[in-house]
């Protein structure tokens, strides 16, 4: 419930957002509102005091710089596909949402650059430039929708990662808002490199934290000469995972490596009818590509591999359409698991791609030990697990179930000296978590850098960090100067 | 310099060096073999040096997953050699021969192999690393896939020790391939290169580097091709065709993956837009006259180039800055860096550029470093 002085701020600056972006851009209506309560991690919901949707780099400006003059917290948002609630907002705070800044701002195809707006959805840039043989390679499950300026903040993969590495790898530069107002340029842009510290390295993957990416200066790579892909199917997973790994022992390095378990290939069937070979306990989708000679011999490569470690069944794509054919079932896995379940949890975990076999027995029996049925969708390339853990939520005791054999799986993930997210990231959902991989000194450290950029505290807060460090804290001596007031100082603010 | 040398033997002992030359506000810069230690500033105060001899060694290989840890002050021809063993490498080169990881992180040193793989940032998963009070912290882990916290190795790479002196860190690794060909090109001029490297990167031939080395008459293009071997004969075949007629299959030149410049000259680094390259080098060399030496990645844009240690400052900083006027400065034009000179020339000139982004990386700095004991002068900015 809204105090009323936090009342008359936000009224305060919503006057001020309106006569500066204008009416159109500021939304105070709590049934509109309310739209924005949650991301794609729906169990968290709040409402934002104001939801502001700026056109230009200039008004998220325009918001930023206002927050910081009310001492008004803001959470930046997408398109809202995020499975971490990275863009949960904060009850009293403002919701920035970019998805009105949707222009490609500038393709320069000679260097292998576009440079886009944060609002472009992930799959726009790889059209845009299709024709002309290049392509955007990170290529997340949702990116029909997902926005870059997301995909940023969570350092998104997708299945070709394994090959191509995740957004970071394909960020070249950014201008950003910073908390402070500020807009700068960060990253080499259309170099490969500039002078200085890697401001972009941090800052993808960042979640949110340390400012508003509102251009971001992308990599291009050439399309492939020749691309062919193979599903194969197994008795059981862990011979799928068996396949995989010598796969990978034979020196190849597959665009693409996705296995399903049974559970996971039911849904998908009842889904999209995707057809795959009856019976199986698993299938593995192996992609290829690079120059057409060396993809023909890794295609023989890949085949005698599956067969010597046990399919039964091999189909290799023959042309686009049978790809899509062969992709259609992993592609809706996610949402499949709807039709066989009322409820679930998309859990994301990494674990070293040798622990394989492992791990999935030791989830099977904290599945069954639970009474909770866990489907099985991963990125057998580089290990990176999505469970699905289905529950009834109508059926008591049963969500929390599923929430202890979720979090139980991050346990054994992190156990296996793994992580606690491979790509959706950390947000409000596994902020908890995070001391399993990191000691206090670690996240402290981490925290250095959000003092550097945002002092105030008014990025995204309540994400990532389990606890927040005031910053002007300093472990050790301290040194003539305050760092916080300085940085203040510098920002602007008055002290309060 | 009057500074003391420490060679730790773990990294709690590395800590203790630097909590304990904190107490005493000392100044404390690394050095893994000394290959760079005259690159960028020299420091304003050095009190102790730190050497990393002694943090050196493969802590794990774990080929199934292609991931290795090292001490930092492991040198990564051992590393390699290590790796090798089990076919796979670590698809990232330095200069020296001698280099250690943690000195090709914290100087982002890159070699020809960059324009498949990326730099150290970019296949460096796990780092470990002591903080200006002393303190050892961790980002990463021993996965290729981690998007938990922040990425403080990335923030490391390419900082010259100034945010944090790096004690041991993971990698990814790639398979080795199983052939490769090396393809070389007479070249007259860096006009030349416009058009052949345009054809090279667009091509379906996927080269795994494309390397140039000039001077005012001429040189090579040189390619590498790897993968199966049918597939580099057939490769390398389709690109003598796209190379023309001069072209043909070479042994590895032995200049590939080594700096054009010796201990005592002038070294610049360019780090340009791909397309822009070729005019840049021209540019270079009519500033420069004949004497200058070009060589890099022309597949990347990030080359080297060698002027004599005896280049009068004012000369030095005329190239300077009509290299850089004709980059066009601002966000994405791209930058051309002194790695090295005479201290008296280097104090003499602008040896950074501008710097996209100054202010933010100074907070960082002061963040991490208030009282500017790691490496202080060494970096971009005064920092």
């Amino acid at each position: 419930m809204r105090t009323a002085s936090a009342s008359v701020v936000v009224d305060s600056l919503a006057a001020r957002l309106r006569g500066e972006i204008g009416d159109g851009a500021v939304v105070t209506d709590e049934a509109a509102r309310r739209t924005y309560e949650c991301d794609g991690l729906t169990h968290y919901r709040a409402i934002p005091a104001l939801v502001v949707l700026p056109e230009t780099a200039e008004q998220v400006q325009a918001v930023v710089r206002a927050c910081r003059d009310h001492g008004v917290s803001w959470v930046a948002r997408g398109s809202g596909t995020g499975l971490s609630g990275g863009a949960l907002p904060v009850a009293d705070g403002v919701l920035v949402v970019t998805s009105r800044m949707r222009r490609i701002v500038e393709l320069d195809l000679p260097n292998g650059r576009a440079i886009v707006e944060p609002g472009v959805v992930n799959l726009a840039i790889s059209q845009s430039v299709s024709d002309a043989g290049w392509f955007y390679a990170p290529d997340p499950s949702s990116q029909l929708i997902c926005s870059i300026g997301g995909n940023v903040a969570e350092n998104s993969g997708g299945a070709h990662c394994v090959k191509y590495g995740f957004t970071v790898h394909h960020v070249a530069g950014l201008e950003i808002c910073t908390p402070d107002g500020e807009l700068v340029w960060i990253g080499a842009g259309r170099a490969a490199e500039a002078p200085g510290y890697d401001l972009v390295g941090v800052f993808v993957g960042s979640e949110g934290t340390l400012g508003i990416a509102t251009k971001v200066a992308v990599r291009l790579l050439r399309r492939p000469e020749a691309v062919t892909t193979l599903l194969a199917a197994f008795d059981t997973v862990a011979r799928a995972g068996a396949a995989t790994s010598a796969i990978i022992a034979a020196g190849l390095t597959p665009a693409a490596a996705e296995i399903m378990d049974a559970l996971a290939i039911q849904a998908a069937e009842r889904a999209v009818a995707c057809e795959y070979p009856a019976g199986a306990g698993a299938v593995l989708i192996v992609e290829l590509d690079g120059p057409a000679v060396e993809v023909t011999e890794e295609e023989q490569t890949v085949r005698a591999l599956c067969e010597r470690a046990g399919a039964f069944e091999i189909r290799v794509a023959a042309d686009a359409a049978e790809r899509a054919e062969i992709w259609k079932g992993r592609k809706s896995a996610f949402a499949a698991v709807g039709r066989i379940s009322p409820n679930y949890i998309v859990q994301d975990g990494v674990i070293p791609r040798t622990a394989l076999a492992e791990v999935l027995a030791e989830i099977g029996a904290l599945a069954s030990a639970a009474g909770i049925r866990v489907a099985n969708v991963f990125h057998a390339g580089d290990g990176n697990l999505h469970p699905l853990v289905l529950y009834d939520d109508s059926v008591p005791g049963e969500y929390e179930a599923a929430q202890r054999v979720s979090a139980a799986i991050l346990d054994l993930c992190v156990d296996r000296g793994g992580s606690i997210t491979g790509e959706h990231g950390v947000g409000v959902d596994k902020a908890a978590k995070l001391p399993l991989m990191f000691s206090p000194a670690d996240l402290d450290t981490m925290q250095l850098v959000r003092c550097a950029f945002d002092p105030a505290g008014l990025a995204n807060p309540g994400k990532v960090f389990p606890t927040p460090r005031l910053c002007g804290e300093r472990p050790g001596p301290r040194a003539a100067g305050d760092a916080t007031e300085r940085a203040y100082e510098r920002a602007g603010i008055e002290a309060w | 310099m009057n500074a003391d040398t420490v060679t730790p033997g773990s990294a709690a002992e590395a800590a203790e060096v630097v909590r304990s030359g904190a107490d005493r506000a000392l100044a404390v810069v690394a050095r893994g073999s000394g290959s760079k230690e005259h690159w960028a500033g020299v420091p304003s105060r050095v009190d102790v040096v730190m050497d990393t001899r002694r943090l050196a060694g493969v802590v794990s290989h774990e080929p199934g997953d292609l991931v290795v840890t090292v001490g930092a002050g492991t040198q990564l021809r051992h590393l390699q050699a290590s790796v090798g063993l089990a076919g796979q490498r670590l698809a990232l080169e330095a200069g020296s021969d001698a280099a250690t990881v943690g000195g090709v992180l914290a100087t982002g040193e890159a070699g020809p192999l960059r324009l498949r793989y990326g730099a150290g940032r970019d296949l460096l998963i796990g780092v470990e690393f002591v903080r200006a009070d002393g303190i050892l912290a961790h980002s990463g882990g021993r996965v290729v896939k981690n998007v938990a916290g922040y990425d403080l190795g990335r923030l490391l790479c390419g900082s010259y020790g100034t945010l944090g002196i790096i004690t041991s860190a993971t990698f990814r690794l790639h398979p080795m391939p199983a052939d490769r060909a090396f393809l070389a090109r007479p070249v007259r001029s860096p006009g030349e290169l416009s058009d052949i490297v345009d054809d090279l990167l667009h091509s379906a031939l996927s080269p795994a580097a494309v390397e140039v080395d000039l001077t005012g008459s001429g040189g090579t293009l040189v390619v590498l091709l790897e993968g199966s071997s049918a597939g580099v004969a057939a490769r390398a075949a389709a690109s003598l065709r796209l190379l023309g007629g001069s072209a043909s299959v070479v042994d590895m030149p032995d200049w590939w993956g080594r700096y054009p410049f010796a201990s005592d000259d002038i070294a610049l680094k360019m780090a340009v837009p791909v397309a822009q390259l070729p005019a840049t080098i021209e540019v270079l060399q009519k500033a420069a006259g004949p004497e200058v030496t070009v060589r890099g990645s022309a597949g990347v844009g990030v080359v080297y180039a060698a002027l004599p240690g005896r280049t009068h400052p004012a000369t030095l900083g005329a190239i300077l800055a009509t290299v850089r006027g004709a980059l066009g400065g601002g966000d994405a034009g791209g930058s051309c860096v002194v790695l090295a000179a005479p201290p008296a020339t280097r104090a003499a000139v602008d040896a950074w550029g501008p710097v996209p982004g100054l202010a933010l990386m100074r907070r960082v700095k002061e963040q991490f470093d208030p009282e500017r004991r790691l490496a202080p002068g060494r970096f971009v900015g005064g920092i």
